[in-house]
């Protein structure tokens, strides 16, 4: 569909009227953006819960890996596919997509509440060294692992053609 | 874990990570996009919603044991309502960008925030008990 086109009103083969708007034929509306955002997240919710399970099966109750992982993980990710997705980048910004795997995946995958309770809790149960290390170590690892995703994907949009300026300003998302 | 804990944990996510969007958004184009503000609005109002929650539904949350409210309005729900991932791409960026001040503003203020919110919700609900 061009941009000209009224929005949703393509013409129907046989002849019905359009009943319903075509949203999802439509790159940038935004409902096809929350759409995005909804699958996303519950894709990247359910893994999250699927692994802090797992973690907690491995490791026992003493320290939320789980939620480590998973903001380290979706860190990586973003930084990853949001320099992939830069302008000049190796793929192109489709704004559903970005929507679908930044908004969505790695902010549903992630979680700043969860590990603000799990650090209040190991507080309050006297595990200040716990605590201490919860806080201070994610903030690290999150940055490092922030970076770490950015620079591989500057080397993969750099392999062949000129290297991009950073991913900037997505301030808003 | 369950079909239907997974279940739970999917249909709040799904809500979570829309009304992210939505705040995060809304807050972002009133404020400007200078500093990340609509992170920080929706990690610190999590917070403090997860606070309440723990508070009120006394779940063993470290220990894994949850039921269906938790897994819906807490793991699910606020889980997906709040964001490292953009809080991360953020903070990079405005390093990337030069404002190193601004960056090391937004982990310290995210920080701080953020887990006096979860313990201001947490102390709300526990004070209101014991007056009650």
């Amino acid at each position: 569909m061009n941009a000209q086109s009224p929005a949703g009103r393509d013409p129907d083969p046989i002849g019905r009227p359009a009943a319903f708007p075509r949203l999802w034929r439509i790159p940038g509306h935004p409902g096809t953006l929350y759409a995005m955002v909804a699958l996303g997240s519950l894709l990247g919710g359910s893994l999250r819960f699927v692994t802090s399970e797992a973690m907690l099966a491995a490791f026992g109750p003493g320290f939320p890996w789980g939620t480590l992982v998973v903001n380290v993980l979706g860190s990586f990710l973003i930084g990853l596919y949001a320099t992939l997705t830069a302008p000049g980048g190796r793929l192109p910004p489709r704004p559903a997509l970005q929507h679908l795997v930044m908004t969505g995946f790695c902010g549903g995958f992630t979680t700043f509440s969860i590990f603000s309770l799990e650090a209040l809790l190991l507080f309050q149960g006297g595990a200040l060294p716990q605590a201490a290390l919860h806080v201070g170590g994610s903030v690290v690892v999150w940055l490092a692992a922030v970076w770490a995703g950015h620079a591989v994907a500057t080397g993969l949009n750099g392999r062949g053609r000129n290297r991009v300026a950073p991913e900037g300003t997505r301030l808003g998302m | 874990m369950t079909l239907a804990s997974l279940l739970w944990v999917a249909l709040g996510s799904a809500f979570g990570g829309v009304a992210r969007h939505w705040l995060s958004g809304l807050v972002g184009r009133r404020l400007g996009e200078g500093f990340p503000w609509g992170t920080f609005a929706v990690n610190v109002s999590g917070a403090f919603g997860i606070g309440l929650c723990a508070a009120s539904l006394a779940v063993d949350h470290l220990d894994g044991d949850y039921g269906n409210a938790w897994l819906l309005g807490v793991i699910g729900f606020l889980g997906s309502y709040t964001t490292v991932s953009s809080f991360s791409l953020q903070t990079l960026a405005l390093v990337r960008n030069g404002e190193r001040g601004r960056a090391v503003g937004n982990v310290a203020l995210s920080l701080a925030c953020c887990l006096t919110a979860a313990a201001i919700g947490f102390a709300v609900i526990d004070a209101s008990r014991s007056a009650g």
